[in-house]
């Protein structure tokens, strides 16, 4: 059987191998040989990525050799994500999570604090999905949580003096998992197998009859019938078949399949388990993002575990031919690769760029083998459905939409966390038990879902009225709803993956207008820039990316045009920057203000 | 009488060929849809957007998706243009495109379909790109402010040529062209004027070093005609190193 990358050892940072060559050869040579017949490069850059601390020329050169791919693809390839880096590392890189409630718990101070350092690569990513425990971070690759004033200091100093990161304290890198409420996915804890041989003892027809009795639908946001696609896949041909579980959890605000990938992991792979037996996929991935690497580990004891007890590998739980086994694929830090086609290109070792459709994963996925992608939550109410029963699920929803839905809670209220929740339950309900009944609006499904307002607040969450991912975002009495829009189309402008150019382009001066206009600089012509190419990519973008980018501001124009036009000056003159068109000229001079 | 393979294209009827997209079956049809990364030789693309046509009733690009009988067509209506002007205004604010003084001046498909489709202003403030000029080769330049993205360089060397030399590296708007190298140079490659991909570029990333005034400009194939009464691959062939 082939080796798994889950199988490898988790690597430690050592720059100072970065060049010595006979080190790489054997890396690379180990790393090549994992599995031959799938792309591996991407994995082998993370890997390196994460032994070396960067991706030097001597590595590109072996990669290169190992790979057959030139070095100028492999570069293509790096640059792309945003983990990945071939510029020679200081002793840290620190990227500090620039979602919006990462800001609002102060990591504006926090950078400008930390920005002064020179032994530390300093820089802003996407949210780190710590938004419950933030302001948050990633210090060579492992989170660092709760950095408010008095523990960015500390880390200021820790960097200063040098100490190696292994050496900080434990508590620095504390991921807390908070279940505020839970229901019966949450409190579901079946024996090792037990829901897998009950299906078995159903037969695949009654199982799939179950799936579309129950009317689970995908717990991404999209909410497709997780029934009709599993059916499309069971009714492919191929010999082979592949099943992906999408753990990218990158919409801002998200961070309830942390939780189910930490705690939850055996509701998780019996889901899978389950998915391949009744598809007839044979080979599993779990789509890890980058961002969750200190999941990497007890995944893989899961993994593990399951197959020691014969719960996957070869004749799974002794059924001649039930062959699946599950690896893990790490994201490098690219938020449009949780879009299932960029998803699969990245699992393909390629940058992350939405694919044309159709072909739809289902019939042409990974190596244009049928591919079953579902989210994680998806996998895991499998497991409450078939723990439970169809009927008992379906009843537990709202109109159509059934089961239950984790929530992430985040912003301003006094109980951040996981709620789970019926379908249907009203944002209202919500707020009351996070503690946050004072809030004046809530973002629903992070910065491609819907503003709510507190009018509002008694809109029913389900996939038919208010649909949403996972992300809550509370919006406090005391916040500038326009913070949305400007957070969320910075996030867009530095997530566009670069294909399409409405979007590619737009999202940049889109983000450069919001910018502007927060800053008390902006007017009408401002305005206008973003209300033509916010329409624009809803009509000529690529992907999902680009249609949505422009829901804050549409939405918060739509809801609250105040909120935008009060901040317009009513000069229309040109826009033109003293400052900005100086800076170059200043930079070069060496006297920066 | 309809025929079974056959759409409506602006009012009037095209017909098609299985496995046609709606341009390969108006393009046959000396039918012009505005585009500049499709190119018949190479598989469609899709990320210019400019041939952006309503497909009954929805925004589609005319080059991925797949004609069907049947389907109503606008093409040169107002909504669309509006939408072209803006796609092409965002990339010429996105690159470095100052076409008085641009070698390409005259057989750029940009510019003549800036021309065609009555772009007159960049409307959007310019955003500087900052990428390498790359002057590595004998008799070649690459000029990557100029570039669009649209990976007919990096088709046409790979399919055609078999050398395998473009790439396209990073993200976003940090999106440019790579040299498949060592060090990312056009020198380091075994590239030569007469290779498919020196001529492919429907802007002017791709230059030859010598020779790009033989032909003065407001004589050159866009100065007579416009892009939709000739086409866009004509470019590829006045494109031609100068013989020394």
């Amino acid at each position: 059987m082939t080796t798994m990358w889950r199988n490898l050892p988790l690597p430690t940072h050592a720059p100072r191998r970065a060049t010595d060559e006979a080190y790489l050869a054997s890396v690379v040579s180990d790393l090549a040989s994992v599995r031959p017949e799938q792309p591996w490069l991407l994995q082998a850059l993370i890997r390196l990525q994460l032994e070396l601390g960067w991706l030097s020329p001597q590595a590109l050169d072996l990669l290169s050799k190992a790979s057959g791919q030139s070095q100028g693809e492999i570069r293509g390839v790096i640059d792309f994500y945003g983990f990945l880096t071939t510029q020679p590392p200081k002793a840290y890189r620190l990227l500090l999570s620039n979602n919006l409630t990462d800001q609002w718990l102060g990591q504006g101070n926090n950078f400008d604090r930390l920005s002064s350092l020179n032994n530390l690569d300093l820089a802003y990513t996407s949210c780190t999905g710590l938004c419950d425990q933030g302001p948050a971070g990633l210090i060579n690759g492992l989170p660092l949580t709760r950095l408010n004033d008095q523990r960015c200091q500390q880390v200021a100093e820790t960097i200063q003096a040098s100490v190696p990161v292994s050496d900080w304290p434990g508590e620095w890198f504390q991921v807390t998992e908070t279940i505020q409420q839970s229901g019966p996915l949450l409190e579901l804890r079946p024996k090792p197998g037990e829901l897998l041989a009950s299906c078995l003892a159903m037969g695949v027809e009654a199982f799939m009859a179950e799936l579309k009795t129950s009317g689970l639908q995908g717990r991404g946001g999209a909410g497709f019938s997780t029934w009709k696609k599993w059916d499309s896949c069971r009714s492919e041909t191929a010999p082979t078949k592949y099943l992906v579980c999408n753990a990218d959890e990158g919409e801002p605000g998200t961070f309830k399949d942390r939780l189910l990938l930490a705690e939850y992991a055996d509701l998780l792979i019996a889901g899978m388990t389950i998915g391949a037996w009744a598809t007839g996929a044979n080979q599993g991935f779990i789509y890890l993002r980058g961002e969750y690497l200190f999941l990497f580990s007890s995944l893989r004891a899961a993994l593990k575990r399951h197959q020691t007890a014969g719960l996957l590998g070869q004749n799974i739980l002794g059924v001649a031919g039930f062959d699946f086994d599950i690896d893990i694929h790490l994201g490098a830090g690219a938020y449009v690769c949780g879009e299932e086609s960029a998803l699969i290109e990245s699992l393909e070792s390629k940058r992350g760029i939405p694919r044309l459709r159709p072909p739809y994963p289902i019939s042409r996925g990974y190596l244009n083998q049928p591919t079953l992608v579902n989210n994680v939550e998806t996998f895991c109410a499998i497991s409450h459905l078939v723990s439970g029963g169809a009927a008992a699920f379906k009843n537990l929803g709202h109109e159509g939409s059934a089961g239950t839905k984790l929530h992430s809670v985040s912003g301003d209220c006094a109980k951040p966390g996981i709620y789970e929740c019926a379908l249907g339950t009203p944002v209202s309900d919500l707020l009351t038990l996070a503690g946050a009944e004072t809030a004046k609006a809530v973002q629903v499904g992070g910065p491609s879902g819907q503003l709510i307002l507190a009018g509002d607040f008694d809109t029913r969450l389900s996939f038919t009225s208010l649909s949403s991912g996972g992300s809550i975002m509370v919006v406090g009495p005391q916040r500038d709803l326009f913070d949305l829009p400007a957070n969320f189309g910075a996030f867009f402008a530095q997530e566009s993956c670069g294909f399409c150019t409405p979007c590619r382009v737009g999202s940049q001066l889109i983000s450069g207008a919001l910018g502007r206009i927060k800053s008390g600089q902006g007017s009408g012509r401002d305005l206008e820039t973003i209300t033509e190419l916010v329409q624009l990519n809803t009509y000529a973008s690529h992907c999902g990316l680009g249609h949505t980018l422009g829901h804050p501001f549409q939405q918060l124009m739509a809801l609250q045009p105040g909120a935008i036009t009060g901040k317009l000056t009513a000069d229309d003159g040109p826009r033109f920057s003293l400052q900005a068109a100086t800076d170059e000229a200043r930079e070069l001079a060496g006297n920066r203000p | 009488m309809t025929s079974e393979r056959a759409f409506t294209l602006d009012d009037t009827e095209v017909e098609f060929e299985p496995g046609d997209s709606l341009l390969t079956a108006a393009l046959a049809s000396d039918r012009y849809i505005p585009h500049l990364c499709a190119h018949p030789d190479f598989s469609p693309h899709g990320s210019c957007r400019v041939c952006l046509v309503e497909v009954d009733g929805h925004n589609r690009p005319a080059c991925t998706t797949a004609a069907q009988p049947g389907m109503t067509i606008r093409s040169d209506i107002e909504p669309i243009n509006v939408m072209r002007r803006q796609l092409l205004q965002l990339l010429f604010v996105e690159g470095n495109h100052f076409c008085p003084s641009c070698e390409q001046s005259g057989q750029c498909q940009l510019q003549a379909t800036v021309y065609t489709v009555g772009m007159t202003d960049l409307h959007y403030p310019p955003l500087g790109p900052r990428r390498e000029l790359d002057a590595s080769h004998p008799d070649l330049l690459l000029d990557r402010d100029r570039c669009i993205g649209c990976e007919l360089c990096v088709k046409a060397s790979s399919e055609v040529d078999q050398k395998h030399i473009f790439s396209l590296g990073g993200r976003g708007t940090h999106t440019q062209l790579i040299v498949n190298s060592e060090h990312n140079q056009l020198g380091e490659t075994d590239m030569t004027p007469d290779d498919r991909a020196a001529h492919i570029c429907p802007v002017g990333v791709i230059l030859f070093k010598t020779g790009n005034y033989a032909q003065p400009t407001g004589q050159r194939l866009y100065d007579q005609q416009p892009i939709s009464a000739i086409g866009n691959h004509r470019a590829e062939d006045v494109d031609l190193p100068p013989t020394p």
